[in-house]
Parts: structure tokens; C-alpha cells; sequence
């Protein structure tokens, strides 16, 4: 089974960090990364940038409307994201549990609905 | 008449006593609820139709899981569609594999409590832990469940459908979790149990004060994990409080639905035979290492019991089981509750300075048993115009019937005096 791992921190928190705390948390992800990969659970991983960044689109009467800023304003905003395989749901959130974010933030499991 | 059973009557034993068993393992041998149920009820309807010709087979409940999965495999394969064909064939494969590995009986037991697991998993809402539970560990129809639980029945049923979907979907495993992760999720079976027995013992609104049947249900539940996990002290400790509390189900009950309280309660009407069972069990759970928090209560509740008259009750004993309860789990309830017992111990007047600190820290805000052990103290101190307005405080909370019609009398009786 592969599931994604969502990981919703709070942007604020992470951008007021000092610079050695957030060297401390990229290498914690690093060896993180890098723990999933030898077990052969790792798909692929990426961090986002922030918020302000994103654009929400939709298409409504044929028409591509765009609005500023993510699908939903919340305390905790979508940062990055995991694709790992794992055998089931307790294998995937033991690896949810072992992300540096999910101490203060939070980690949505979702299983991947494959397509032959 | 012959005084051998008739094929059909053993069929019907087997399905009030074994059903619940053989559906454990059919959902492991073919990794879905819902095939699992199907195959449940085609074995049995095979029973009913073969038994009475061919006689009871020697062991009953083989046939009935061989039957029950080679029926799963014929629907499966009876799907006409490619696409899925492609799928059932890989999900026969599957299947047939874990027949093999597991044809022995030995792991029966097993499943059993792979199936308790799962449907207590965490990653399912708690009320659907409960409904699932109750519905296939404990063989409650979806309109007993939904009657219980006071929603309609496509709603208990979407409840029902939504988690096995979930585990099938999200892939929750059907199994026993490991050692290290045990304790935290035995806790949440045990949650689920007592959850039912309460639901059941203390109805949160409405006129039904006791519903026998979820408290039976629970207890069954509870001695089913004894017996399946001798060594859990804190599942043996459950179920000895689960005995005493209902021990004095008849006795808590006016002859009006009324409430009655534990001092005004008839002891004769306390059912003795739960009472000796549940506290030989306190005692196994109390024995070791320190009491964990269902021990400690069932601890309290046996104060209780060992009680012939309410003046011989030890409350001593039990401010102080309350004071360790504070300190494995502290609650506001459970500050209350050690109020009370201490007021029993120190007088009144002590235990209304712990009510004022709880109500300082307004942990208890809305709950109408804060005001209504208020009211009760200062009822015995004889201060009654504030007796009376903690009354009050406490009628515009409550919620169940009998308990609100408790209320009023004891205010018309300060209002008296």
C-alpha cells in the first residue's frame, strides 16, 4: 500500500526559528529521508514553500477563476509531504509518528487509491 | 420425544454460540468485513440445509468456515466483469493462501481478538468503534445498536458501513498489536467496553435508566477479553467493576424508574452472586504490582459492596483509593467524587471547601452533579435556603429523567424545611 504523509505545521512558528533551529529540524528530515529510503519505504518527499505563495484555481462555467492563497485558511497550513510505501495503516503511522513537524503540528495519513 | 438435539437446533446453538467465532475468522481468511458476514450467513443456511440429512458434521465449526469461505470464493468468482476478475483472482489467490497457512484450529482464539483490535483501532471514530464492536464481536443487530444509542438505523448502519470501509480502504491490520504498542491500545479496547457498559448503566438523557442489554453486552465483552487475556490486570479489574456496579441494578431503581441512591438503595436487592464474582476479581487485579485506574475504582465500588448497611461503608478507605485514582488519572469527576467521600470522612462542611476549589478552577462547569453534591452537603449541614438555590443550579443541567424527578423531590423537601 502507498499512503501520503501531509504534513500541516504552522508557518509562523518555522519562520520565526533562529537559523540553528532550523538547521537542527532540516537534518533531523535529512536523516529521516534518508531511514525511509534504506527500508525501501520512501516514494517521494518534498517541502513546500510557504502559503502566501500559493494560488487556488477553479474552473467555473468554463472560465479559469484563481484566487490568492491556499484552499483553506487554517491554524496549521499544508508544508510538505511524504509518499512512502508501507505495509498498512499502523506501518504508515508509525513512520507519520517518527516526522520532526508532527511534534508540534500535524500529519494526515491518507491511503493512495491505486490505478492499474 | 428423543432427548438428542435435532440438526436444526444445532445449528441454532452453534449460531447463538459460535457465529461470532467463525466470522472472526473468515474475515481474516478473506480480508473483508463484509464478504466475511455473506459467507457467515451462506454457511449456516448450508447448515440448515445439509445437517439435517447428512447428520452434524464432527467438528461443527471447521465446516463451518470451510463452507462459509469456499462460498466466498464462488461469489467472488461469479463476478463476470474483466476488470474485476483481474481483482478477484489476485484476492482468491490471496485467500487460498491464507487457508493454508493457517487450516489449524489453534489460532481460532486468536482471531478473536484480531477481530476486538481492529474494530477498537484508534484510527475509527470512537463511536464507530463502539457500533462495529457491538455489531460483530458481540452479534447486536444494527436496530438493537441504533436503539441504544438513540439515532435511526441508516444512520447506525452508514456509522457501520463508513468503518469497514475505512479498514479496508485505509488498510487497518487485522491483528494483534505488538507488545510495545499492547497496553496503549488494550486501553482503548477497554475504553470501548466500559463506554458500552455505561451507555448502558447510566443513560445520558432520556427515560430509559438502565438498558440491560448493553450492560449485559459490555460484561460479556469483558469476560470474553479475561479469558482471552488472562494476564491483563487492568481487563480482569473492568470486568470486576462492570459485576458490581450492575450487582445493584435492581436496586437502583424505584418502583417509578425512580433513582434511587446508593445509601437509600435495599441491599437485599443487590445480586450476590456478582458481588462474591466481583470481588474475588478485584482482588486478582489488585494483586502485584501497583493498581492501575480501573483497579482502583473497582476497589471503590467493593467498598461498596462489602457494605451490609450504608453506615458500615468504609469511606476512609475510599477518599484514599479516590486520592491514588487523582493521582493515576486525574478528572475533575474523579475530584468530586473524592469530595464526597472525604465530606463522609471529615463532615460536610470539609468537603464543601474541595467543591469550592473545583469550582474555582471550572473544570466542572455544566455538569449538574457539581451543584447536586452541593446541594447534598449543604443539605446535611441544614443550611437549606442554600441548599435549596444548589437545587436549582443543579435541575437546570440535568438531563436524564429519573435523576431531574430525584432533584425535585429533594428540593421540595428543603423547600419544607
Amino acid at each position: 500500500m502507498q499512503y501520503i504523509l501531509l504534513i500541516y505545521d504552522n508557518e509562523q512558528n518555522w519562520a520565526n526559528l533562529s537559523e540553528a533551529e532550523r538547521n537542527a529540524m532540516y537534518q533531523e528530515y535529512g536523516e529521516l529521508g534518508q531511514s525511509l529510503a534504506k527500508s525501501g519505504r520512501y516514494k517521494a518527499g518534498e517541502e513546500l514553500k510557504p502559503t502566501a505563495t500559493a494560488t487556488t484555481v477553479r474552473v467555473r462555467n468554463g472560465k479559469v477563476q484563481t484566487t490568492d492563497g491556499p484552499f483553506a485558511e487554517t491554524r496549521e497550513q499544508l508544508g510538505g509531504f511524504y509518499l512512502v510505501e508501507a505495509k498498512d495503516l499502523d506501518d504508515a503511522i508509525a513512520v507519520a509518528a517518527r516526522i520532526p513537524s508532527v511534534r508540534n503540528g500535524c500529519v494526515e495519513v491518507r491511503p493512495i487509491n491505486p490505478h492499474p | 420425544m428423543s432427548g438428542s438435539p435435532t440438526a436444526q437446533e444445532t445449528v441454532e446453538r452453534l449460531y447463538r454460540e459460535e457465529s461470532r467465532r467463525v466470522l472472526a475468522t473468515l474475515i481474516r481468511l478473506l480480508g473483508d468485513f463484509d464478504l466475511a458476514e455473506e459467507a457467515l450467513q451462506d454457511a449456516f443456511a448450508a447448515a440448515l440445509e445439509r445437517w439435517p440429512a447428512e447428520g452434524v458434521p464432527s467438528n461443527p465449526r471447521g465446516w463451518l468456515i470451510s463452507t462459509g469461505r469456499f462460498r466466498a470464493i464462488d461469489q467472488l468468482r461469479r463476478k463476470k466483469r474483466f476488470a474485476e476478475w483481474q481483482h478477484e483472482i489476485h484476492a482468491i489467490t490471496v485467500i487460498e493462501g491464507r487457508m493454508d497457512e493457517s487450516a489449524d484450529e489453534s489460532g481460532i482464539e486468536d482471531d478473536r481478538l484480531r477481530l476486538i483490535f481492529t474494530c477498537c483501532h484508534p484510527a475509527l471514530a470512537p463511536e464507530s468503534q463502539i457500533a462495529l464492536t457491538l455489531r460483530t464481536v458481540g452479534g447486536l443487530s444494527t436496530e438493537e445498536i441504533a436503539r441504544a444509542f438513540l439515532v435511526s438505523v441508516p444512520t447506525m448502519a452508514q456509522r457501520l458501513v463508513r468503518a469497514k470501509h475505512k479498514i479496508r480502504d485505509a488498510a487497518i491490520p487485522y491483528r494483534v498489536p505488538p507488545a510495545l504498542e499492547l497496553a496503549g491500545r488494550l486501553d482503548a479496547v477497554l475504553a470501548v467496553v466500559y463506554l458500552v457498559f455505561n451507555e448502558g448503566y447510566a443513560a445520558t438523557s432520556g427515560e430509559a435508566l438502565i438498558r440491560r442489554e448493553l450492560c449485559s453486552e459490555a460484561i460479556r465483552l469483558g469476560r470474553l477479553l479475561v479469558d482471552l487475556m488472562p494476564e491483563q490486570r487492568e481487563a480482569v479489574a473492568l470486568l470486576a467493576l462492570m459485576l458490581l456496579h450492575d450487582s445493584r441494578r435492581d436496586a437502583r431503581q424505584g418502583p417509578a424508574g425512580d433513582l434511587v441512591l446508593l445509601d437509600e438503595q435495599d441491599r437485599r436487592l443487590w445480586n450476590q452472586g456478582q458481588i462474591a464474582e466481583g470481588l474475588a476479581r478485584v482482588e486478582a487485579a489488585l494483586r502485584g504490582a501497583p493498581a492501575g485506574p480501573y483497579a482502583l475504582q473497582a476497589a471503590i465500588s467493593a467498598c461498596h459492596a462489602r457494605a451490609a448497611r450504608p453506615q458500615d461503608t468504609d469511606w476512609r478507605q475510599i477518599a484514599a483509593l479516590y486520592q491514588l485514582l487523582l493521582r493515576r488519572r486525574p478528572s475533575p469527576v474523579v475530584e468530586l467524587n473524592h469530595a464526597v467521600a472525604v465530606a463522609m470522612v471529615d463532615g460536610a462542611a470539609r468537603g464543601l471547601l474541595l467543591l469550592d476549589s473545583i469550582e474555582r478552577r471550572g473544570g466542572l462547569d455544566g455538569y449538574h452533579l457539581l451543584p447536586a453534591a452541593r446541594a447534598e452537603l449543604l443539605r446535611r449541614l441544614a443550611r437549606w435556603p442554600e441548599a435549596a438555590t444548589a437545587y436549582r443550579a443543579a435541575l437546570t443541567l440535568v438531563k436524564l429523567e429519573p435523576e431531574r424527578r430525584f432533584l425535585e423531590r429533594r428540593l421540595a423537601e428543603v423547600e419544607r424545611d
